[in-house]
């Protein structure tokens, strides 16, 4: 998208916000939400092309306060000045009708603060006519399968208070997997701003190497409890976990968090687990659905110990709290689980006999209050013996308590980070990602 | 806009396009729907989200590229066929398969689903004072600490027109309703909702919300929260399983549904949902479950939350067995797929919305009735556990390996249900698992719901299903309790 063309967005939005603010009547209060893209979607199998496309897509919510009621409505954002300028109209005209039509809500909070801010983040992208033939003559021989998503991305937010937010970044993502004949399976995932070839092959190059790996038959495991080396990107998905029905506030209170047992100090954490939202990265917007900015970097749980939970103004008002910049939902935006102190180079040492697993699918709650999860292990997968790895495994079901593999069965975390990039394009392209070491655990339980 | 002007402005655009193309589609999709919820007693959610746009399909020398906007002006639609033809161009020489013109049917038709009551039956604050009432009504004592109550309602409407002379109309009303009481002693929290998180969707109007049992169901459900609180640890044992409508529901989502889509079989979700255990040279052969299953595509059922005319390429959809005395018969696949894999399959191409390309879905997936009363299939259990309605899922990548849970459960002893048990889950292997079915519940015992939260794709699509099915029993299943 060219500068002209992002500067007609950012203006239609202005014009809508501009005209909102000035239609409202006494006592009247709204926020405006963006959400927007315009995104190529490049779907492969077999190294070959399934499906390709493009896709332009704007939504405004705009959410009426009045008297202690309110409504939202979510419409489309065209960039087309006297297009939505007139669907906002008529949206705050139904939006007026209908607010007055609710009971009260005591917890309404209504926008209040004082900020705005402005980032644009420029990409260099691939020609959308080039995605195939950049892409696939590296991995012509290869059982190469995923998606290719990239373009621009913008979220933005005003109120009735003069707040302004607007958030706008070109990024790309590569989310790939490549098999053996047998189906094990390598997975890969490259993102950023800017297209970076020789980055691309060295990627597809590594893969290639775990891919060979391999080629050993498959050794059926026994369920029961193994030593694990967790690697990364599973870490990640144990961490996504924690958005739902853990970290936020008010599931806490409304019985529906997995650290309600670490809050009454009926469960403990391992002092090596540390989790914070850390926002330095600027890889998602700090601003919420209220235009409050959050803190740059705000502490969870420090050495085991838990130091707040997300805690967003509508929970604050209704349990007489501090509100920490949480979103509605109050789920984690930007994790970061901090490192330990174990080399990379010395994690099949440390692991010594056991499971090595680099990915986890399909995870939930089997028992939320006592914080078990189950779910499957996922691509490369390894028995290990003495710190060499013998054969990949076939995919095991664990079954085990974040009590447990978070707790006194910690052994330990890598001392480097990676960056697991949120690739989920459910309705629009997610932003962001969270920063996770790998981790060593004892005895985590497998059950099928 | 009526739906002959929709139908006769995208006829219009297609003819202004001037593209070489071998076949253009063009499937404009309009949506509106609300969502209200209360929690304990206080207005949580109202609002209203609106959806348009156009999807425009080209094909070319075997190539679909696709391009949707949500401006429906000529100038948007002229650049989104231009944007498609390219990327048609630019992958035609990479496709994994050619798509023949025989996959995009012409086809000329409407659906409109079934309807008694009006949404605008019951105004915004009516609703609300519904919601709210029913929470109140849920807590039955002081130990419950959570109350929700929720109503979603949604119009889709869908016009499709194509070079080849395609003009579908689509119409549909969907309903989902839900409530649930969260208790809590202690460490001990139980929640009960009214057969699991929004399994009570439909298509239809308000006759879904207000139904003539509500105040006793949503009193029910209030008791058992409660009741929970105090019941038994579900047992670890390998014992008969029986599983009721609700739970149905899922058990026959994840593992028939989705390891029967054939793009899943061919690959295509390999990258994200997973691939499946399920061959292309099974179907006709494989012995999926015992001969007493019989399951059914079927987008026919009146009511039923995935019922439709047409999918979303135009294929007329027809009431199919996939699975008929336990044997596979056929798959879940679009025309797409069924050239590709050589497999028959069924009208199941489905987009999410207009800003995604459609793939091979599920739609209403049900397991046909047998002919064994309720009575009769827990009279003959010595003992076992009956579970009642979804709380937790996960299954591997090729849907294989299974842990289901479920919010409510009854002891089976001696033919007759006894005590309540709690957290009750259970494991198994999806093949092992149907061919232990040993009892299919008849059609006095058959229940239809859905969910509106089937995902996969790549780009991700969440979408509507149904699923109907009689109470089932299956023999040698591991079940277990909660607790670290």
């Amino acid at each position: 998208m060219t500068t002209v063309e992002l500067g007609a967005l950012e203006q239609s939005f202005n014009t809508v916000v501009e005209q909102l603010r000035s239609g409202l009547n006494p006592g009247e209060h709204f926020t405006l939400t963006l959400t927007s893209e315009q995104s190529q979607f490049t779907r492969f199998n077999h190294a070959r092309v399934r499906q390709t496309g493009t896709v332009c897509d704007g939504i405004l919510r705009l959410k009426l306060m009045h008297d202690q009621r309110s409504s939202y409505q979510d419409f489309p954002f065209t960039g087309e000045v006297d297009i939505d300028r007139q669907e906002a109209q008529q949206v705050l005209y139904a939006l007026r009708q209908e607010v007055a039509q609710l009971p009260e809500n005591p917890y309404l909070i209504l926008p209040s603060g004082r900020e705005t801010s402005r980032e644009l983040h420029s990409g260099k992208l691939l020609a959308t006519e080039r995605v195939p033939s950049t892409i696939l003559p590296a991995v012509a021989d290869l059982d190469f399968t995923g998606i290719y998503s990239a373009g621009l991305v913008i979220r933005g937010y005003a109120d009735s208070m003069g707040q302004k937010h607007w958030f706008a970044t070109d990024t790309y993502s590569l989310d790939y997997s490549l098999f053996t004949d047998q189906g094990q399976a390598v997975k890969g995932t490259i993102a950023g701003s800017e297209w970076d070839q020789s980055a691309y092959t060295a990627k597809i190059e590594q893969s290639r190497e775990q891919l060979n790996r391999l080629t050993k038959a498959a050794k059926p495991m026994q369920r029961g409890q193994y030593r694990t080396y967790l690697a990364p990107a599973a870490v990640a998905e144990l961490v996504a976990m924690l958005s739902w029905g853990g970290v936020s506030e008010a599931s806490y209170r409304q019985g529906g968090s997995c650290f309600a047992a670490l809050r009454r100090g009926e469960k403990k954490l391992s002092p090596k687990f540390h989790l914070k939202e850390n926002f330095t990265q600027g890889l998602v917007p700090r601003f919420n659905e209220l235009g409050e900015v959050a803190p740059a970097e705000l502490p969870l749980i420090v050495a085991g110990e838990l130091v707040t939970l997300l805690i967003s103004s509508k929970t604050a008002k209704e349990y007489s709290l501090n509100a920490n910049g949480a979103t509605h939902d109050e789920g984690l935006r930007s994790p970061e689980l901090a490192i330990g102190d174990l080399p990379s180079d010395r994690i099949l040492a440390e692991l010594d006999t056991g499971l090595y697993v680099s990915n986890l699918h399909y995870l939930n709650w089997s028992d939320r209050p006592t914080g078990r999860i189950t779910g499957m292990t996922r691509y490369a997968c390894f028995w290990v013996e003495n710190g060499e790895v013998v054969a990949p495994i076939e995919n095991l079901r664990f079954d085990d308590s974040l009590y447990q593999f978070w707790g006194e069965n910690l052994v330990a975390l890598t001392n480097v980070q990676e960056f697991i990039p949120d690739v989920g394009t459910y309705e629009h392209r997610n932003l962001g990602g969270v920063w996770v070491p790998g981790m060593i655990v004892d005895n985590l339980t497998y059950t099928l | 806009m009526p739906t002959g002007s929709m139908i006769t402005k995208l006829t219009h655009l297609l003819s202004t396009l001037d593209i070489p193309a071998d076949w253009v589609g063009l499937r404009a999709t309009r949506e509106a729907s609300t969502h209200r919820s209360a929690r304990d007693g206080m207005p949580e959610t109202n609002g209203t989200s609106s959806t348009s746009g156009v999807m425009v399909e080209v094909l070319v020398q075997g190539q679909i590229g696709y391009a949707a906007t949500n401006l429906l002006s000529a100038q948007s639609v002229r650049a989104a066929a231009e944007a498609a033809y390219q990327h048609a161009i630019a992958a035609k020489d990479w496709a994994i398969h050619p798509t023949p013109l025989s996959a995009r049917p012409p086809v000329v038709g409407q659906y409109h689903s079934p309807r008694v009551k009006p949404f605008d039956v019951l105004s915004p604050g009516e609703i609300n004072d519904v919601l709210i009432n029913i929470c109140h009504t849920l807590k039955r004592s002081d130990a419950i600490v959570q109350t929700t109550a929720t109503a979603i309602t949604t119009e889709t409407e869908s016009w499709f027109v194509s070079s080849n002379g395609s003009e579908v109309y689509q119409n549909f009303l969907r309903i989902g309703t839900d409530y649930a009481a969260t208790a809590q002693a202690g460490a001990i929290v139980q929640r009960r909702s009214n057969n699991g998180f929004l399994a009570h969707c439909y298509q239809g109007g308000m006759e879904y919300f207000i139904t003539p049992h509500l105040w006793d169901r949503v009193q029910q459900v209030g008791e058992q929260a409660v009741e929970l609180l105090s019941a038994e640890e579900c047992p670890t044992e390998t014992t008969t399983l029986v599983l009721s409508p609700d739970q149905m529901l899922l058990q026959i989502h994840e593992s028939i549904g989705h390891p029967l889509e054939l793009d899943r079989i061919l690959g295509d979700e390999r990258n994200y949902a997973g691939g499946s255990f399920v061959k292309l040279q099974d179907f006709g052969t494989l012995v999926y479950g015992s001969p007493l299953m019989n399951i059914t595509f079927d987008p026919t059922v009146s009511g039923e939350l995935a019922s439709y005319g047409f999918d979303d390429t135009g294929a007329p959809a027809t009431r199919e067995y996939l699975i008929q005395n336990g044997v596979l018969q056929r798959g879940l696949g679009s025309l797409e797929s069924q050239g590709r894999s050589g497999v028959a399959g069924v009208a199941c191409t489905r987009a999410a919305s207009w800003n995604r390309p459609p793939i091979d879905r599920m739609a209403n997936l049900n397991l046909e009735p047998g002919d064994c009363s309720f009575n009769d299939l827990i009279g003959s259990i010595d003992r076992g556990v009956y579970m009642e309605a979804n709380r937790s899922w996960s299954i591997d990548d090729q849907r294989h390996k299974f842990q289901f849970s479920c919010e409510y459960a009854k002891l089976i002893e001696n033919g007759k249900l006894g005590k309540t048990l709690r957290n009750p889950n259970y494991r198994g292997i999806t093949p092992q698992f149907w061919s232990s079915l040993a009892a299919v519940g008849d059609r006095s015992t058959w229940q239809m719901y859905g969910t509106p939260f089937c995902g996969k794709g790549e780009p991700n699509q969440c979408i509507w299903v149904g699923h109907g099915s009689p109470v089932a029993r299956f023999a040698n299943v591991e079940v277990f309790g909660g607790g670290a």
